[in-house]
């Protein structure tokens, strides 16, 4: 019998260190979209605080904690650790994304000056707080951005686009270096 | 050009695709006849000044916004969901 092996999105191309920052990949064991009923948000919510113990997001918030958080993803949002357990689907569609994603963390003391080189909105720390979370573009192509601390993100593109997303980083990075 | 998104707030035009006059929504009654609907696909006004079009917030939240913006002066008006706009409409 063949015998595959798993890679992950950004396998060989992370962690990568340049100047202050890191660049390093996170690799969540599912993430689930879930894209909640007309009209069911609170059962969907009491469901998701019963068996992940964590509310639904609001628009443009993150709840939960470091390997099971959900997040606010527009339409839907993401649960992003946990296997969603059978209930949620009582409230919401929901579709596994494990294998659609490439997450990043992007982490050190020049993160918001890294992320207006790659992004027009500003993410800096009085405009964006730990937990909240963007949808914008890194350079041109679509990314969720979750600030998880003071100098630290995480990063959600598209996993067929993981070179792009870690070579358009990497130049940020490399930029921001040089000027000193 | 910025447009003030109601679900992420204002956002770079880069951000957005361009769909095209928001008479989208008015979409005639399948019986309607050939007139009425080869109007509705085909014919538009070419106007100056304040215009409502259909534009999809890709790069943001997903959602589809109808944007009231003048062509004459380049200044955006303003921008609600499509949802809430078909809704209104009935």
């Amino acid at each position: 019998m063949l015998k595959l092996v798993a890679k992950s999105p950004a396998e060989g191309l992370v962690p990568l260190s340049v100047g202050t920052m890191e660049l390093n990949e996170v690799v969540p064991a599912a993430i689930t979209s879930i894209a909640c009923y007309q009209g069911h948000a609170d059962a969907l919510s009491a469901a998701l605080k019963e068996h992940h113990g964590m509310a639904l997001p609001k628009t443009g918030q993150a709840t939960g904690r470091a390997g099971a958080r959900a997040i606010w993803a527009g339409p839907s949002v993401f649960l992003v650790g946990p296997e969603p357990h059978a209930d949620l689907s009582n409230h919401a569609a929901i579709v596994d994304q494990s294998d659609s994603w490439c997450v990043l963390n992007l982490k050190g003391a020049d993160v918001e000056a890294v992320l207006a080189r790659l992004s027009s909105v500003d993410m800096r720390s009085k405009a964006m707080k730990k937990g909240q979370v963007v949808r914008s573009q890194l350079q041109h192509m679509n990314a969720i951005y979750h600030r998880v601390s003071d100098d630290s993100f995480d990063i959600y593109a598209f996993r067929s686009m993981a070179k792009t997303m870690v070579h358009d980083i990497d130049r940020a990075m490399r930029y921001i270096a040089s000027r000193g | 050009m910025r447009i003030p998104c109601p679900i992420c707030g204002e956002r770079d035009r880069r951000e957005f695709y361009y769909q095209g006059d928001a008479l989208a929504l008015n979409r005639p009654d399948p019986d309607a006849g050939d007139v009425v609907w080869n109007d509705y696909i085909h014919n538009r006004d070419n106007s100056a000044g304040v215009t409502r079009d259909l534009w999809h917030h890709e790069a943001g939240c997903s959602n589809w916004l109808v944007v009231t913006r003048n062509t004459v002066t380049h200044e955006v008006l303003g921008a609600e969901l499509a949802s809430m706009v078909k809704g209104e409409q009935g």
